[in-house]
């Protein structure tokens, strides 16, 4: 199982995968906020996403599980 | 005469606000949301009004809280700053309505710079010279490939309601439009909620080079110079100067006549920013105007000895401009550093605790700074914390001092840039003056 995780803290913009959807390496999953600034977030391995950790809105730390993937 | 000045915004700018009206004897407003109780610029206010939680939308844009704390406070004019609702037609409007006095242009002359169409027909009506380009939406492919034939490749696609780069993207053959055109459509539609796209000709490495001017009532306009401002990540300023290595006399007093022609012909009120994308040949085209005060308007200030917010004041008040284009002399050389809360080298946001602010001090070094040690960057607003500014009799020394000063900031508690600012005040590339657009992603690079 490869975790998909923040890679700033700052707030959850967008989800843009659901559970059970397949994705490749490199596709954006989650969009993240902090200061005036959206991020996307991408997978680093291709798989079925199994678990989603955040929705939009929440507040995350940097290194935060964003979204579990199974390849 | 105004006597009291509400600031409608936060951080290092409302600071630089307060220290131009307190030298004049005009009291201070602050507003502040709940995440900025203990910032510096709320206490050194002579009032503070508390307008709402920490999201922009529910405080620094709520227009009613503001209006609000003008009137309980019996404020009798609103600085909007920049960013903000700095370019809020709305805004201005709203505060007119309310009896006060709006510290800029008028809205009608907001609103005809804000639309990006509107801005480009008045400008090109004015004979200043636009990137071509769409002029409104395109959409679809078919249609984005035949324009982007008339105008010729390289075109920049870009989405209209993006940021941060997102759904933007350059292209240099027909084949390479339309499979970017439905891929940047679905990354904005997915991420903003609108895949409108429009498309522009890209000026390959451009410098952004902008020219300052000032307009009284009664329609009488000056330029102050230029700002060269072409160091930039994701599409935001970084380090900028003045002048710029890049104008010759003539072509200095060719821009700035520009940037005055279109002033005028929106009947501009007080201070604005015409922004220019210079090509390799030196051909400049318009770009945007910023209705408002820049961030980087500290190294305008030195090379003219301005004070940039008391000319604001004044004109606001009705006065005309004190001095007249022939009386404005630029001397020395001035140069930037815009202090970022961020990993300098992914370049993403470093919200936190700033445990440790030691400033540089000495001659020809200027510091606009909104924290100190202790402060909390918050991750609801901006990664500017502060701009160093240097000011020599030449580039070389204004680049030394800046070097200098780099060397003894001290930031701990959170990341900055500035090792990245060190890195490009310090390339041979900087020293040369050779700047452009592509500057940082090279000097990355290499």
């Amino acid at each position: 199982m490869a975790r998909v995780e923040a890679t700033m803290a700052g707030t959850v913009f967008n989800v843009l995968v659901s559970e059970g959807d397949t994705v490749k390496s490199g596709d954006d999953v989650v969009v993240l906020e902090s200061m005036k600034m959206e991020v996307p977030v991408s997978a680093e391995d291709s798989g079925t996403v199994r678990k989603i950790h955040v929705q939009a809105g929440d507040f995350v730390n940097e290194g935060d599980a964003l979204v579990d993937i199974e390849s | 005469m105004i006597q009291k000045v509400l600031i409608a915004n936060r951080g290092e700018i409302a600071r630089r606000i307060i220290r131009t009206c307190k030298r004049l004897g005009i009291a201070t407003v602050a507003v502040y949301s709940e995440a900025d109780v203990k910032a510096l610029y709320v206490g050194e206010a002579d009032e503070a009004v508390a307008i709402g939680p920490p999201p922009v939308a529910q405080s620094y844009l709520n227009i009613p809280a503001i209006l609000e704390a003008a009137k309980v406070t019996s404020a009798t004019a609103v600085h909007p700053g920049y960013g903000l609702m700095s370019e809020n037609a709305d805004f201005a409007q709203a505060c007119i309505d309310a009896g006060l006095i709006f510290i800029g242009p008028s809205p009608e002359a907001i609103r005809r710079m804000g639309s990006k169409v509107e801005a480009r027909s008045t400008v090109r009506e004015s004979g200043v010279r636009v990137v071509p380009g769409s002029d409104g939406p395109v959409p679809n492919a078919d249609t984005a490939a035949g324009l982007a034939g008339d105008i010729g490749y390289p075109v920049m696609l870009k989405a209209s309601y993006g940021g941060g780069g997102i759904g933007m993207q350059a292209v240099a053959d027909e084949a390479s439009l339309r499979q970017a055109f439905a891929s940047n459509q679905g990354r904005a539609k997915a991420y903003f909620g609108n895949g409108e796209m429009f498309l522009e000709k890209q000026i390959v490495n451009p410098r952004h080079v902008e020219i300052q001017v000032l307009f009284d009532r009664e329609g009488h306009g000056v330029h102050l110079g230029e700002r060269e401002c072409s160091i930039q990540r994701r599409h935001q300023k970084v380090v900028e100067e003045a002048p710029s290595t890049a104008l010759t006399p003539e072509l200095r007093s060719e821009m700035g006549r520009a940037a005055v022609t279109i002033g005028r012909a929106i009947g501009y009120e007080g201070a604005g920013t015409v922004e220019f994308l210079l090509d390799a040949d030196h051909r400049y085209y318009f770009l945007e105007m910023n209705t408002r005060l820049q961030v980087e308007h500290p190294v305008t200030e030195f090379v003219t000895g301005l004070d940039l917010v008391e000319l604001q004041l004044s004109i606001a008040d009705g006065q005309p401009l004190p001095l007249r284009q022939d009386e404005i002399q630029l001397r020395g050389h001035a140069i930037e550093c815009r202090i970022y809360a961020e990993d300098p080298v992914r370049m993403l946001p470093s919200p936190g605790t700033i445990s440790l602010l030691t400033l540089p001090e000495g001659p020809g070094i200027r510091n606009d700074v909104g924290v100190a040690s202790q402060s909390e960057v918050s991750s609801y607003y901006d990664p500017m914390i502060g701009k160093l500014i240097t000011y020599g009799e030449t580039r070389a020394e204004a680049t030394a001092r800046m070097l200098q000063a780099l060397s003894e900031y001290r930031i701990e508690g959170i990341k900055s840039n500035l090792p990245l600012l060190q890195k490009i005040v310090s390339a041979p590339a900087f020293a040369a003056g050779e700047v452009n657009t592509a500057f940082i992603e090279k000097l990355l690079k290499d």
